[in-house]
């Protein structure tokens, strides 16, 4: 286990040296600030007509701000992710250092276990700039704060998965670019399959929809956690590293 | 301490290291000498646990690689072609994470970044980033991240390639410094090098092991024929080319003339002798006596090329033997 924080340190680490994890933080601060403004501003505006118009309609923070906001937070982590993955094992496959790794006595899902954490932890650091905005809720209204927790913990679960399929596209190329460019391709993909299928009520449809990323965040963000969700994402993230290391040890005999 | 037998590593379409064997003893620095292409860095791979072999074992401190690799990685250490270097992070700092990945505990490992820093002379750039440092400084970090947990074995891929002369006398004291505690492999196409820093050299051309043998042997045997320049004037008239060459290949002990270029009436030869014989006296004396000028005479070093040469075409003659004594003629 040692092994593992080490390398995921490291990771974090060349993170933080180079610019990527600040342009990442800032670039969801950004847009998931435009979000909350957004969302916030129809909220009041909804309130302040509803009262005007004498209708007592029940207003709810958690539906009404943060279940869309939560949703839109996950299509940007899609963005995100490739940006995050594309270097983790393309750079040292170019620069050579994965030799380094691979003749030290670490096992290699020590070693992509690490990476896999090293990104994790990035990608908390870049959802964690939202949790400015959510702290402005609190100040100025009650939210609820477990449905928000359950609608981090999908956000984390499905930054997981991405972030495995991610590695795996890592290992496969020494170009930084492609594996940047398939990963993002892939998760565009995985987003856009709950659309395909969305009036496709067939056997093939139900399937295809069920492994769309986004079908199964939509319970995470209206609070509910559902042990099926959980799964398809614990497992999702199992077989992304799985086929990482099937796809490093082949790297030992092609190389 | 290092074991390899009939190893074997195919890729795709082409065979890199073709059923080599060779081993190694404690504390002795064996050079791996080859053209580029030759398999130095395939076997390096095999026996540092990067590459699987296809056939054949290697073993180090009697682990095989195959079967037992964490122990094996845990007594080696490594520098490859180009150093696995992390720009973006200090000096001590890539240290610190190389050691640490090598199995030091967090309680040695700053006296261990410490001596290495020391040892190979990077103390003064400890706090710089890796990617700001000259080329020389960056394969002394590669060979200190090599030694950090005081391996016994130390495989070393072209450790002075790319270096200026003064670095490379560094590179190669250093080397030597660190032969008592370490056995060492390192590879290298400068034969020059091996007989600086090497007690054995194991060479490899084309996959395939050329010879192996201690270091004087070996260069007396490639010594042991002596080529020599010629150039011949003629003191009145112009000189017939066959007719030098002919009296020149009357001397006793010359086994070859190979006549060069002509120009302004001067000759010049090429001349190799036969095995362990010297005939630069009595090539001067064949020359005056003939009456003819000499111009120049000199020994003319056999380059890697020509003993690759000489060692390839000996092994088509006769079968590649440990250190066969005649095997150059």
């Amino acid at each position: 286990m040692t092994n593992v924080w080490i390398i995921c340190r490291k990771e974090l680490k060349s993170y933080f040296a180079s610019p990527i994890a600040y342009l990442l933080m800032a670039f969801f601060a950004l847009i998931f600030g435009f979000g909350f403004f957004t969302a916030t501003r129809d909220f009041v505006r909804f309130g302040f007509v509803s009262q005007m118009q004498g209708r007592n309609t029940p207003m709810n923070v958690n539906e009404q701000v943060i279940r869309p906001l939560l949703g839109f937070a996950s299509t940007v982590a899609l963005f995100l992710i490739p940006m995050v993955t594309m270097r983790l094992f393309a750079e040292e496959k170019k620069t050579g250092t994965i030799e380094l790794l691979m003749t030290s006595p670490i096992n290699d899902w020590e070693i992509i276990l690490g990476k896999w954490l090293g990104a994790l932890l990035l990608y908390l650091c870049v959802l964690g700039m939202s949790a400015i905005n959510i702290a402005m809720l609190f100040a100025f209204g009650k939210p609820d704060w477990k449905p928000i927790l359950i609608g981090y913990l999908g956000l984390i679960l499905q930054g997981g998965t991405l972030l495995a399929i991610g590695a795996f596209i890592s290992t496969t190329t020494k170009n930084q670019i492609i594996a940047g460019g398939v990963t993002f391709f892939v998760c565009l993909l995985l987003w856009l399959l709950s659309w395909f299928t969305a009036f496709d009520s067939s056997g093939y449809g139900a399937v295809v929809n069920y492994l769309s990323i986004v079908t199964h965040f939509e319970g995470f963000a209206k609070g509910v956690l559902d042990s099926k969700d959980v799964i398809f994402y614990l497992s999702m993230i199992f077989f992304g590293l799985f086929i990482t290391s099937r796809s490093m040890e082949s790297l030992r005999w092609r190389a | 301490m290092i074991k390899v037998q009939g190893l074997t590593k195919r890729y795709a379409r082409t065979v890199a290291v073709d059923n080599i064997s060779f081993e190694v003893e404690k504390g002795q620095i064996v050079g791996f000498l080859g053209p580029n292409g030759a398999g130095k860095t395939t076997t390096m791979r095999v026996l540092t646990c990067y590459l699987p072999p296809t056939a054949g074992t290697a073993s180090v401190a009697g682990f095989d690689v195959l079967e037992n690799p964490m122990e094996v990685k845990r007594r080696i250490g490594y520098l490859p072609e180009t150093p696995p270097l992390y720009p973006e992070m200090e000096v001590s700092e890539y240290l610190t994470f190389v050691g640490r990945l090598k199995g030091i505990s967090s309680a040695d490992i700053a006296r261990r970044v410490d001596e290495v820093t020391q040892r190979c002379a990077v103390g003064d750039v400890r706090s710089k980033l890796i990617g700001k440092l000259s080329k020389g400084y960056r394969q002394r970090v590669g060979l200190a991240q090599a030694i950090i947990h005081n391996p016994d074995v130390l495989v070393l891929d072209e450790p002075t390639a790319g270096l200026d002369p003064k670095q490379i006398i560094e590179t190669r004291d250093l080397i030597k410094h660190l032969a008592g505690d370490h056995t060492i492999i390192l590879s290298t196409h400068i034969l020059s090098e091996v007989e600086h820093s090497c007690d054995r050299v194991v060479i490899i051309n084309k996959g395939k092991l050329v010879a192996t043998d201690s270091v004087e042997n070996l260069t007396n045997r490639l010594r042991g024929s002596e080529a020599v320049a010629l150039e011949v004037a003629s003191a009145n008239g112009p000189l017939d080319v066959a007719e030098v060459q002919q009296r020149l290949e009357q001397v006793s002990g010359v086994s070859r003339v190979l006549p060069r270029e002509t120009k302004d009436g001067r000759l010049a030869f090429e001349v190799e002798s036969l095995q362990g014989r010297h005939i630069r006296a009595d090539l001067a004396r064949a020359v005056v006596n003939s009456g003819w000028n000499l111009n120049e005479l000199r020994a003319v070093g056999l380059s890697l090329e020509d003993i690759f040469l000489q060692l390839t075409a000996a092994e088509k003659k006769d079968k590649p033997v440990e250190a066969p004594a005649e095997a150059v003629q």
